[in-house]
């Protein structure tokens, strides 16, 4: 088998190559080897659009603004308020 | 007695309020990166009390918050360096890579059968607004090896750099792609299997 119907039929290089492409970039050979692969194979294509859908969700959902904030317990924030002061006025 | 190291002499900065202004933002951004509610706590009381030793070194370039932020992000990645570290790796990680090892045919590389992606059903619509797909998400995560949630963390919550990874987390390059790959090979497949 040549290098590029290797490609075409190798899916846990194109899932790694789908992944480099979402983060970081590929290079023109890598971009063509995954063009090919994604030509003819549906479960690839579907793997790629959930892979991105995955990264913008976790990059969604732990942003503080975006979520609801939690709350730290009354107790606990009065004691690190008395730690604080103390330091203060130390000084 | 004033001095630039005198704590009362920045007037940019009002570290009794500190609490009351940053304390639950400070707290959930060390909870949803650790998933602890102890060691978010104690990370938080941490960040006040380095804040207010290096007081001096606060010039208002940036919001209080925003400083007060990154004294926590430090933290927490140390957080993830000794989780990840030799000696808590080796059997999480041997186990997460169990799961996967049939995802593919060992000759030819291809999804076998049973493992192949199937369509959420959801695609269509903002997943943001789906609560139990984001719950099922989390849970997904927590089943990750700590060095692979470390990596997959700074990269997409943190937005970090490739290079600060892999020198933070002492991995090489590529060994984090390998990681970065296997990472998304587990959770999409814990997505599927949970979800679908």
């Amino acid at each position: 088998m040549d290098e590029l119907t290797k490609i075409a039929y190798n899916c846990r290089k194109a899932t790694h190559l789908i992944e480099k492409k979402l983060i970081d970039h590929l290079t023109l050979r890598e971009k063509l080897e995954l063009k090919i692969h994604l030509a003819g194979c549906s479960v690839c294509r579907v793997f790629e659009q959930q892979s991105s859908l995955i990264n913008k969700m976790v990059r969604d959902l732990f942003h503080p603004e975006k979520i609801t904030e939690l709350k730290l317990d009354e107790e606990y924030k009065k004691q690190m308020q008395e730690r604080i002061e103390e330091k203060l006025n130390k000084h | 007695m004033s001095n630039n190291n005198d704590i009362t002499t920045n007037v940019l900065t009002e570290p009794g309020k500190w609490v009351a202004q940053y304390a639950d933002y400070l707290y959930t951004y060390a909870y949803t990166r650790i998933n602890d509610e102890d060691l978010a706590k104690d990370l938080v009381q941490e960040t006040f009390l380095a804040a207010l030793e290096k007081l001096d070194q606060f010039k208002g370039n940036s919001s209080e918050r925003t400083w007060l932020t990154a004294i926590l992000k430090n933290k927490v990645i140390d957080v993830y360096r000794k989780k990840s570290s030799a000696f808590a790796k080796k059997t999480d990680v041997v186990e997460a890579e169990q799961e996967q090892q049939d995802f593919f045919d060992h000759d030819d590389g291809h999804w076998n059968v049973e493992h192949r992606p199937k369509a959420f059903g959801i695609e269509e619509q903002d997943p943001l607004t789906n609560k139990e797909f984001n719950y099922i998400l989390q849970k997904c995560l927590q089943k990750l090896p700590a060095l692979w949630l470390s990596v997959f963390t700074m990269k997409h919550m943190d937005d970090q750099t490739t290079d600060v990874i892999c020198e933070e987390l002492r991995v090489s390059p590529s060994n984090f792609w390998v990681i970065i790959h296997r990472t998304k090979l587990n959770l999409r497949a814990c997505l599927q299997k949970n979800w679908i």
